[in-house]
């Protein structure tokens, strides 16, 4: 079985289309790569799976999206347990107006936890997931906002794994962040495969390259493409993609 | 030329403001320059009673006949015989006295040399070149006696009572009653046309509240006393409905579009991610409201607060119609009350100028202006933390 599926998905902002019938299974524990020129459709897909998109009033979905088989937009669907499944990180990091040590607990507290000590140690535990434990151990108590920018968005990834996530959404996490930042971020990626199954969205060829296991094409609403990174990337079997990452347009 | 223009009208006004603040504040410390007698009259003794300086308070007392032997003020063991021009009467003839009161300053000089106990209260032109009295000396109008009075009465004869605090009293209870009603009536507005109303019906509610903000307060006054203050009095069944709290009520609803259009403005500031990213995590729609919009806004809901309670100090008219302007310390909203604008607009009118009691109004409208100074000033404060982005 997969582990996120979508089947025939149209999406609708109002009257303008899209997602066109888009068809993608994805395996547990792989990185997939959604690529495309921007207003493509990415985030709107990737927001599909927690059912972010719920928030754009006026918006109609048809077809399926499977998370372990499950459809996530089928009737009696508790919506605030489905996004406890899938952790999201966005654009830009941000962090809430609270501690560090608070941003984390966040998911935790919301979600009933009031066990402190379950939340210290889960707390703890992902900030080390995100390597970033050695720089903020001693200012837990500090305004997140006095991290840096690459230290916010990990922190982000942080929150969003306290919650003990299957899924993690990404959504171009690195686009605003300087090369350093976004090298660490991209090894993260690739240590929490082994743990968690992450699509992550970029408008970077080579980060798609360098990440995933399979990248997705998307064109005007439409799926190009969707194929094992390295071959989608060598040898593309339609003329778009080719022209896509060869950056002939887009 | 236009940058010219616009730094005389800039420098005009500045220099107004500080010309009006300059003006309040002269007319109104000129009260303690007063003695708290009328102009022109004087208040006397028996020459061999030992009391040289009375306060007011202590004359009041006096006519009050709540001090009532002179041993309770230092002196001897006399009772205290009060004594008006009118009681005259009582000791000359209209003959004695002359038709023209040509011989009323020897009478009356007389009647106080033989009187031990007496007190007389009357113009000074009456005075006899040989008096056989002895004229009080009067204390200027005290810091203590304007803060610390607990009456305020500006007309009493023979001395003023000049005590703000029930006036401050009814000010501060009036509005910090209006302060809790609107506070989270407004804040519920705010999160339901901020957070979950749709556009539709935001853009209905929007221009609805703005034009509360428009209508006069007479018209508020109005409403308060046609509709509030008699259900105010059926309710808890009291002597008159002019209360407090019919104060509060429609300072209250004046205060509210303040309030919903300042913290709704802060509330939607929140970023959309911020938002998502609570409700990503499974917070719920409320969840995120409680956690993080308005821990995001709390400055702006702060400043509308703020602001909210501004403008019920300074309210005037709506105030002075349901209030019943009693100037009496306050012990419940459900009494009648005064505030300072108030009193102010009532008694402007009926104090001559340049005297005791118009003087004290100017003192009133300093202490009002120092009260919406501070919270001007806790605005700026607060809203510049937000600038500061101290989140
Ligand atoms: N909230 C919205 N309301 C209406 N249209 C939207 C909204 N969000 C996105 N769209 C439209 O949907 C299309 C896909 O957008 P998006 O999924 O954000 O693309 P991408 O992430 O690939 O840049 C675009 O044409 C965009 O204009
Ligand atoms: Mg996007």
């Amino acid at each position: 079985m997969y582990k996120l599926e979508s089947k025939h998905v149209d999406f609708f902002y109002g009257a303008s289309q899209a997602l066109k019938d888009i068809n993608i299974s994805i395996e547990e524990n792989t990185v997939t790569a959604l690529i495309g020129p921007s207003g493509c459709g990415k985030s709107t897909y990737l927001r599909l799976f927690n059912r972010m998109n719920d928030l754009i009033s006026n918006t109609t979905i048809k077809g399926e999206v499977l998370i372990d088989g499950l459809d996530v937009y089928a009737k009696g669907v508790n919506v605030d347990s489905l996004r406890k499944k899938t952790g999201m990180v966005f654009q830009k990091p941000n962090p809430f107006p609270k501690t560090i040590f608070e941003n984390v607990a966040y998911g935790l507290r919301v979600n009933g936890i009031t066990d402190e000590k379950l939340i210290q140690e889960r707390v703890e535990s992902s900030i080390k997931k995100v390597v970033l434990w050695d720089e903020v151990k001693d200012k837990l108590k500090k305004s997140a906002f006095e991290l840096s920018g690459g230290q916010q968005q990990r922190l982000c990834i942080a929150r969003a794994l306290a919650i003990q996530p299957s899924v993690i959404l990404m959504d171009e996490p690195t686009s605003a962040l300087d090369p350093i930042s976004t090298a660490k971020i991209e090894e993260l990626v690739y240590e929490l495969k082994s743990k968690y199954t992450i699509v992550i969205v970029t408008h970077n060829m080579q980060q798609a390259a360098r990440v995933s296991d399979k990248t997705a094409f998307f064109y005007l609403g439409e799926l190009i493409e969707f194929n094992i990174t390295r071959e989608l990337f060598t040898n593309p079997m339609v003329e778009r993609t080719q022209n896509y990452i060869t950056g002939r347009f887009g | 030329m236009i940058v010219g223009l616009l730094m005389l009208s800039s420098t005009i006004t500045s220099l107004t403001v500080v010309l009006i603040v300059f003006f309040l504040f002269k007319e109104g410390v000129a009260v303690f320059e007063k003695k708290p007698v009328e102009d022109g009259y004087t208040i006397v003794i028996n020459k061999n009673n030992k009391v040289r300086k009375l306060t007011s308070e202590e004359i009041k007392n006096i006519y009050d006949q709540k001090t009532t032997f002179w041993s309770q003020l230092g002196a001897k063991h006399d009772s205290i015989i009060l004594f008006r021009v009118e009681d005259i009467a009582n000791f000359y003839t209209e003959d004695q006295i002359g038709a023209n009161f040509e011989n009323l300053p020897s009478c009356l000089s007389s009647i106080v040399d033989s009187i031990p106990g007496i007190i007389a209260f009357f113009p000074e032109k009456y005075l006899a070149k040989n008096f056989k009295g002895k004229q009080l000396d009067i204390d200027k109008v005290s810091l203590k006696e304007f803060f610390g009075g607990e009456e305020w009465y500006p007309t009493a004869q023979p001395s003023a009572q000049l005590g703000v605090k029930p006036l401050i009293l009814g000010t501060l209870w009036v509005s910090f009653g209006a302060i809790l009603l609107a506070l989270p009536l407004g804040l519920a507005a705010a999160i339901y046309m901020s957070e979950i109303a749709d556009e539709r019906i935001r853009r209905i509610m929007k221009p609805l509240i703005e034009l509360l903000a428009g209508i006069p307060s007479v018209v508020y006054g109005f409403f308060g006393l046609v509709i509030i203050v008699p259900i105010i009095q059926k309710i808890f069944n009291l002597p008159v409905g002019e209360t407090g709290l019919a104060g509060s009520i429609v300072l209250g609803i004046m205060a509210l579009p303040t309030i919903i259009t300042i913290s709704e403005d802060a509330m939607r500031n929140t970023p959309r991610e911020m938002k998502e990213a609570s409700l990503a995590l499974g917070a719920s729609k409320w969840q995120t409201i409680y956690k993080i919009v308005i821990p995001y806004s709390i400055s702006g809901i702060s400043a509308a607060a703020i602001l909210g309670i501004g403008r019920a100090v300074g309210e005037t008219m709506a105030v002075l119609m349901v209030t019943g302007n009693a100037a009496v310390i306050p012990h419940s909203i459900l009494e009648p009350m005064r505030t300072i604008p108030a009193t102010i607009a009532a008694e402007l009118g009926e104090a001559p100028s340049g005297g005791l009691h118009y003087k004290a109004l100017f003192a009133l409208g300093c202490i009002l202006f120092v009260i919406t100074l501070v919270i001007n000033l806790t605005v700026e404060f607060v809203s510049s933390r937000r600038k500061g982005g101290n989140h």
